[in-house]
């Protein structure tokens, strides 16, 4: 039979296989579906991907965290009015908002009110305060035009001749460094998943390597009954296809589900200063579709990668098994 | 069918554990291959399967030169010879039935096609009773029979088997012979490897006898 021949007849016969199995006429297969070492393989695999997916989602965490902390914080700058002997707080914050709505590039200003302000502290000082018998300084929140941008410098000398205990902070030492921290974060954590992902694809080459040599007998028996390689190799890396996608699903939903009750942990429990804490620095601490997508990539490239692993070791076994012509070597 | 021409077989670096053999397995004969433990029956048997590529000399099987055979042949010139090995080799997740079919499995062929040939053969063998057994569960004579019908069940041109009474009683084993005889009847060219003389005293046939790797035929 010519190659073509033979290639037209597997895929005809292969054809025939599926329309079977559509039928529901089930064989057993050639491959055992579950031994001990196939079940240690696929808790490896859970337990790899499970990590794997952990750090992925923390990368995207604060990958976006990130993004938003630039966004949120350069469209805001705030105005502060520091407590002095004689000065009169509502005037000064009013006066200090007028001056912020009157400079070119201030979309708004809003004066944080006492009750919002209470709040900020209540972590420190806690609940119920009056805090007008407290030096405590209050702030003017402005909302700034990030295409045109006022001109800081002259806002801040504008307020300091008209309200001399008003600071103008337009966030940027911080922003800057916030960001930097985010970025290098972000960069350690791409680090780490790196590694993750090496430490993976070895696991699960030696885990599907050492599942493997557990079905040694069957590649052997498959050969001398005249089976072809492809489908030797293609029985192998079906089953442990289907064993990389259990392992792989099994510790990616694992993670998306921690994710989730993480976000919804944090979603329930906003009203809280601890909550608010953790708010400000990673948003409602959710991960973002990046992060989704990212752990089921996740799942498919562990699964496709034991399969892969499979085809490879099969094929290895089958070459050291088979008698090579001396025109081959 | 089979042909070998001044055929020398070495592991690595060792001495030749088999040398200068020459003979022919004709179409539709019946032979022994006997000789001391240790003499190289299964080594030529691995030879004759195409498991063992000769460190010298000239092998042709079916017509076709070995040395010049790529590995993508091999498989369509294996489903022309039918092995019985010595452990048998069924797999024991699947049922006498299963392990009978699984060369027309391999072969991509439809169940419904073989289901009735595969029955039949494994009534012939004897093992009607045990048709939807494990291995596990077999007799050591069950799963020989099982294995001889693995081998048989796509008519192969030549059947080698090795020590297929080794593991079973005398009755049993000249059941198994007389099976052996029945298929060389129908066409089937027939090596039986064995170091039972009660067996092969039973028929009169050809013997190639191997003795510190030399080869002697009688005819």
């Amino acid at each position: 039979m010519t190659d073509t021949a033979a290639t037209t007849a597997e895929a005809l016969s292969r054809a025939r296989r599926f329309a079977s199995r559509l039928r529901g006429e089930r064989q057993t297969p050639i491959v055992p579906a579950g031994n001990v070492a196939g079940r240690a393989m696929t808790t490896v695999i859970a337990i790899m991907t499970f990590l794997a997916a952990l750090t992925v989602g923390a990368v995207s965490l604060v990958g976006d965290t990130a993004a938003r902390w630039q966004n949120d914080i350069s469209d805001e700058i705030t105005i502060q009015v520091k407590p002095a002997d004689g000065l009169d707080m509502p005037q000064a914050l009013e006066t200090a908002r007028q001056i912020a709505l009157q400079t070119p590039g201030v979309k708004g200003a809003s004066i944080l009110d006492e009750a919002a302000t209470g709040r900020l502290l209540e972590p420190w000082l806690g609940e119920g305060v009056d805090l007008s018998e407290l030096p405590v300084p209050r702030l003017v929140i402005v909302s700034i035009d990030t295409a045109e941008p006022p001109n800081f410098a002259f806002m801040r000398t504008e307020l300091k001749e008209a309200v001399p205990e008003a600071d103008l902070d337009d966030h940027r030492a911080w922003v800057s460094r916030l960001v930097t921290m985010a970025r290098t974060v972000v960069f350690i954590g791409i680090f780490v998943l790196s590694l993750v992902i090496v430490a993976t694809t070895l696991t699960v080459i030696f885990a599907t390597r050492g599942a493997m040599s557990g079905n040694r007998h069957i590649v052997e028996v498959l050969h001398f009954v005249g089976a072809r390689s492809s489908f030797i190799a293609r029985e192998f890396e079906r089953h442990f296809l289907r064993l990389g996608l259990i392992g792989a699903a099994a510790g990616g939903i694992v993670a998306i589900v921690l994710f989730a009750m993480l976000g919804f942990f944090t979603a329930a429990n906003r009203q809280t200063p601890e909550a608010d804490q953790i708010s400000a620095l990673f948003g409602s601490f959710t991960i973002g579709w990046t992060g989704y997508a990212g752990v089921l990539l996740l799942i498919a490239t562990v699964a496709t990668l034991t399969a892969l692993t499979s085809r490879w070791t099969v094929t290895r076994h089958l070459a050291d098994i088979d008698m090579i012509s001396p025109v081959e070597n | 069918m089979i042909r070998f021409e001044n055929v020398g077989l070495r592991y690595d670096m060792g001495p030749e554990v088999l040398r200068d053999l020459s003979f022919e397995i004709r179409r539709q004969s019946f032979q022994f291959l006997t000789g001391p433990s240790g003499a190289g029956k299964t080594s030529l048997l691995r030879m004759l399967f195409l498991a063992l590529r000769p460190t010298r000399g000239l092998i042709t099987v079916l017509g076709r030169d070995v040395a010049t055979l790529s590995r993508k042949d091999l498989p369509s010139i294996r489903r022309r010879i039918g092995v019985v090995f010595q452990d048998f080799r069924l797999l024991d997740h699947m049922t006498t039935y299963e392990n009978v079919a699984l060369p027309l499995r391999v072969r991509g062929k439809e169940e419904r096609e073989y289901r009735q040939d595969v029955v039949d053969l494994i009534k012939w063998v004897g093992l009607g009773e045990r048709l939807h057994a494990l291995p596990i569960v077999l007799s050591g004579g069950e799963k020989q029979r099982a294995a001889i019908a693995r081998a048989l069940i796509d008519q192969p041109d030549v059947l080698l088997a090795d020590e297929p009474t080794g593991n079973v009683d005398a009755p049993l084993a000249r059941r198994l012979l007389r099976l052996f005889l029945e298929l060389n009847r129908s066409g089937t060219a027939v090596v039986i490897a064995t170091h039972d003389l009660g067996l092969m005293e039973q028929v009169d046939a050809r013997r190639l006898i191997l003795s510190e790797g030399r080869l002697e035929i009688y005819d």
